[in-house]
């Protein structure tokens, strides 16, 4: 709190309101008033989340900002929030990313407005729930609580095999979900508390640790997702709208390994340790595996998918070689991975919106007809496949260099990444926006609209930024991380 | 002279109900509507009289037979409100297919009435009473509908398989007495802790009691009827029979199992256990095989019982008072299921296909928001109370170290999350073939509002309620 203002529960409730004020807005007569209000709406939530960034104390490794609020007596569940280095910069990135998908979704979206702008609303209040929520119950219903809102979008306004993807979507993660609650009331069955920062110092058996590390295991598993659990993701992103995509790769993929940061790892260090191996090597068959499968790949949405999923193992070897390098480098990369990602699939979608394609062969000479879009392509290209002085090179840099710091195999493992991410994201590139115009539809395509400006420019303002200046990022997480560390090292046998 | 006071609910129901047979008589088809408002009335007065004479210690009557304390207290109330809901959810509905008689109401009061005494009773004979009083009313209303093949083979079905049943709990009953010697459920308890009573006959009187208990909640493999009798009743009558009747049983099954047969934990939580996980195994895995949903709800039903007994078969306070919360919970989430149905049906048209819910966000939103907080509020998913009711008896079954049942319980709840999905799949992602518009009664309208709302009102906010079941249990505990 700030002078003991709720600054926290605002930054969940404000869109969650604003979201419902959308909803109260009625049909499709009203769709103008709906996106306005929506369009408030998510700039304030970005606004209220400022004051976390300037207000946030760098040197402190705990929780800031915390509100503690009993809730469920019954159970000792509190309403208990906080952010530390850790969260606090995903909660600044879906703050941001919300206005931009009311943008992205301004006039696609025809039918259903109202409820289309509410959803994704009421999702970012609870997503910033789940990353501030310091109670293991309160953290497991905006867990679950997420997945209604993105259920109903791809449902509603997905593509043509969407019923498949959103159920397929649904239980995959309910599966994961499901076995995580188990180990949560078995921890609160030990220590009669849900408090997440309690159960640190639970002395808990190897047995009882690995029991625990793997029913996270699963469900932050799937988030992520890691290879093999990893197949929900491509159908959901290929099907789902626009929006829907940016939010999933933005901002749902970093649920899972954030949930890694913050239970498994301290909760079962031990464990950790002895499944360290294990975890690395689904992360680096997801580096490499997954990044050839992306090669292959003819829907340019599927293959944006695939190289979420590969870029995320990486996000998992950093969390898992247990260095400060690793760890500050998986967080910077998942904040880079969520602007460029999301970058990725507006630019597919600006395309999508113009040609109702996303086959790469239907494309081919699009620079000739739309020379500004190309040039933004091109830059999120370019971070995607990591190159020096955008945000993608950080993050993977100090990923290969505390992978270097564990094994130099590992690290050479890891940079092959470099390669195939290159190949993969340069290649799709070339294939659409190079060359001669390649057909009669591409002949006819217009240049990007202000609208569409406004959002790709504000992502690629982040993309440099962060890859020219990454200190105060990794400056406001470095007390965090090296606490976590610090967790991580001890034994709890 | 007995002390009165603990019946007096009951008392005045009875004569209430006595006062609305006579009047009803002088009452002709159109002006219906006065039963109702005077069966409503009786209810609300009840509810009134219940709360005003609940006591928060246990209090004995009638030779020990009667009992009244806290959880008597809520679940009565529990009941009333459910009935007055339900009453009003099916008001044009049974207009519009004949139904609207004086028996409906009567029926249903007197059917009331045997909840209650189920619900107070503290002897085995009293059970009994107060449950062929439910009973024999639920099978007359099944069958009120009596030009209707399917109504009546349903009323045949339910009325030879709840004989059986209470026959089956009835030889129990006895079989237990005279291993104990008495009919009290006090005295039951004193004589099996003193060890004197024979093992033997207890165990299998205990066998007994329990197949007939499985045969009245409906769970597997005593589950045959609940479908059938789902489908075929009037969607009115099937939601009087999911919802109050469960809340009675609860009741039944906490009285004799944590009450008279607790120094037999060891053996009745075993059993408990197989009939527990064949519900929510069978339950899940057959629903999704529904085309109806009536029929899906009724295997839902059974997966529901399951749960329930996951919460019963702890033996703990704990597991008791998440296992009334699952209950109370369950009621309400079925009121709406069936509410919504009813709300849907029209003339000839009983919207009781999962088809007939085909895009409905398009034709009422605000219908499918609710169908949508029910149907998640089943699944289990959170914010909704259904979440909680699930939570609390997995964290009471967990607690006494029934980590495999837990982790299959989670497991068949993943599948059933499966068929509540497509329910939301079908209102939310496919369009509408039915453009009718929807139709109802305002009152129904706004009480299935507030219905599908409290799941998520209580979702967030579930402190009150669970904290009303733990200390019902515990007064009720501590008069044993």
């Amino acid at each position: 709190m700030i002078f003991g203002f709720p600054l926290l529960s605002l930054v969940i409730w404000l869109p969650i309101a604003a979201g419902l004020a959308v909803l109260a807005t009625g049909g499709d007569r009203n769709a103008n008033l709906a996106r306005i209000i929506a369009l408030i709406g998510s700039i304030l939530g970005l606004l209220v989340a400022i004051p976390l960034y300037t207000g946030f104390n760098a040197l402190l490794p705990g929780m800031q900002f915390t509100e503690m609020q009993p809730w469920v007596e019954r159970f000792h569940v509190n309403y208990h929030l906080g952010v530390d280095g850790i969260s606090l910069w995903l909660v600044l990135l879906n703050c941001f990313t919300t206005p931009l998908v009311v943008i992205a979704g301004w006039k696609v979206i025809e039918k259903k407005v109202a409820q289309y702008m509410a959803a994704f609303l009421i999702m970012s209040g609870i997503v910033n729930g789940v990353f501030m929520a310091l109670d293991a119950l309160l953290f497991y219903v905006f867990w679950e609580a997420m997945l209604i809102p993105m259920f109903i979008i791809i449902g509603v306004w997905g593509g043509p095999n969407r019923v498949y993807a959103a159920i397929k979507f649904f239980l995959y993660t309910l599966l994961g979900s499901l076995l995580m609650l188990v180990a949560l009331i078995y921890l609160y069955n030990l220590s009669g508390s849900f408090n997440i920062l309690d159960y640190y110092k639970l002395p808990l058996t190897l047995n009882a640790q690995i029991f625990i590390f793997i029913a996270f295991f699963v469900a932050f598993a799937v988030k992520v997702p890691m290879w093999p659990v990893h197949t929900w993701l491509p159908d959901a992103h290929v099907e789902a709208p626009t929006g829907g995509s940016v939010v999933l790769a933005a901002i749902m993929l970093k649920v899972g390994a954030y949930g890694f940061l913050r239970f498994s790892l301290p909760i079962a260090p031990d464990a950790s340790h002895a499944l360290s191996g294990f975890m690395i090597t689904l992360s680096l068959v997801a580096v490499v595996y997954i990044g050839l499968v992306a090669l292959v790949q003819s829907d340019m949405k599927k293959l944006i998918a695939y190289s979420s999923i590969s870029h995320m193992g990486f996000v998992t070897l950093g969390i898992f070689i247990f260095n400060s390098f690793g760890m500050e480098g998986a967080l910077i990369q998942m904040i880079s991975h969520g602007l460029v990602s999301g970058a990725m699939f507006l630019c597919v979608g600006v395309l999508y919106d113009r040609m109702h394609s996303r086959q790469i062969s239907d494309y081919g000479g699009v620079a000739n007809k739309m020379p500004m879009f190309a040039a933004f392509f091109m830059l999120f290209s370019m971070a995607n496949s990591g190159l020096p002085g955008t945000s993608g090179f950080a993050g993977e840099f100090m990923v290969i260099l505390g992978a270097m710091k564990a094994s130099f195999w590992l690290a050479f493992a890891a940079a092959t990444t470099l390669v195939f991410g290159a190949a993969y994201t340069l290649w799709m590139f070339k294939r659409v926006v190079f060359g001669a115009v390649s057909n009669a539809h591409v002949a006819e395509l217009l240049d990007i609209t202000p609208r569409e400006f406004l959002f790709l420019a504000l992502l690629a303002v982040g993309v440099l930024g962060m890859g020219i200046y990454p200190l105060p990022l990794s400056e406001l997480m470095h007390a965090s991380v090296s606490d976590l560390l610090m967790h991580v090292a001890k034994t709890k046998l | 002279m007995p002390e009165l006071t603990p019946a007096l609910p009951e008392i005045f129901l009875l004569c209430a109900l006595s006062l609305i047979l006579i009047l009803d008589l002088l009452v002709d088809d159109p002006k219906r509507f006065i039963t109702f408002m005077l069966t409503q009335a009786a209810l609300a007065v009840c509810a009134i009289v219940t709360i005003s004479t609940a006591s928060s210690t246990v209090v004995h009557t009638f030779s020990n037979m009667y009992v009244s304390d806290m959880m008597t207290s809520v679940l009565k109330v529990g009941v009333y409100l459910s009935v007055m809901t339900l009453l009003i959810y099916s008001r044009r509905y049974i207009q519009s297919r004949g139904l609207c008689k004086g028996e409906f109401y009567t029926l249903s009061l007197f059917a009331v009435l045997g909840m209650m005494v189920m619900i107070s009773a503290n002897s085995f004979l009293t059970l009994y009473l107060g449950l062929e009083l439910m009973s024999l009313g639920l099978y007359a209303m099944v069958a009120l509908q009596r030009d209707s093949s399917v109504a009546t083979e349903a009323a045949m079905k339910y009325f030879v398989l709840g004989a059986l049943a209470s026959g089956l709990l009835l030889y129990g009953m006895s079989m237990l007495y005279g291993a104990t010697g008495s009919l009290d459920i006090g005295k039951v308890f004193i004589a099996i802790k003193s060890g004197q009573a024979n093992q033997n006959v207890l165990v299998f009187g205990l066998v007994f009691v329990v197949a007939g208990l499985g045969f009245k909640l409906g769970v597997v493999p005593f589950h045959m009827w609940i479908p059938d009798v789902y489908h075929g009743a009037p969607t009115a009558v099937t939601l009087f029979i999911g919802s109050a009747p469960k809340l009675a049983a609860f009741a039944f099954v906490f009285r004799i199992l944590a009450g008279g047969l607790q120094p037999l934990v060891h053996d009745w939580s075993q059993m408990l256990a197989i009939l527990a996980v064949l519900s929510m195994a069978i339950g899940n895995i057959t629903a999704i095989a529904q085309a109806n949903l009536k029929r899906m709800l009724a295997y839902s039903t059974i997966s529901h019982m399951g749960f329930l007994l996951l919460g019963i078969l702890s033996g703990t306070v704990n597991g008791y008072s998440s296992a009334m919360f699952y209950v109370l919970v369950y009621a309400l989430m079925t009121l709406g299921g069936f509410g919504m149905i009813m709300l849907l049906s029209r003339e000839g048209f009983e919207a009781d296909k999962l088809e007939d819910f085909r895009g409905l966000n398009t034709r009422s939103p605000w219908s499918a928001f609710i169908m949508l907080l029910l149907m998640f509020s089943m699944a289990g998913i959170p914010p909704t109370v259904g979440f909680y009711a699930k939570f609390s008896v997995l964290q009471a079954a967990l607690n006494t170290g029934h980590m495999g049942l837990v982790i299959a319980a989670v497991m068949f709840s993943l599948i059933g999350a499966f068929y509540y999905l497509r329910i939301v799949k079908l209102m939310y992602f496919d369009a509408p073939v039915d453009d009718a518009p929807i139709s109802g009664t305002s009152d129904a309208r706004v009480l299935l509002g507030v219905n599908g709302l409290a799941m998520l009102i209580l979702g967030i906010l579930p402190q009150s309620l669970m904290a009303l079941c733990e200390l019902s249990i515990q007064s009720s505990v501590a008069g044993f």
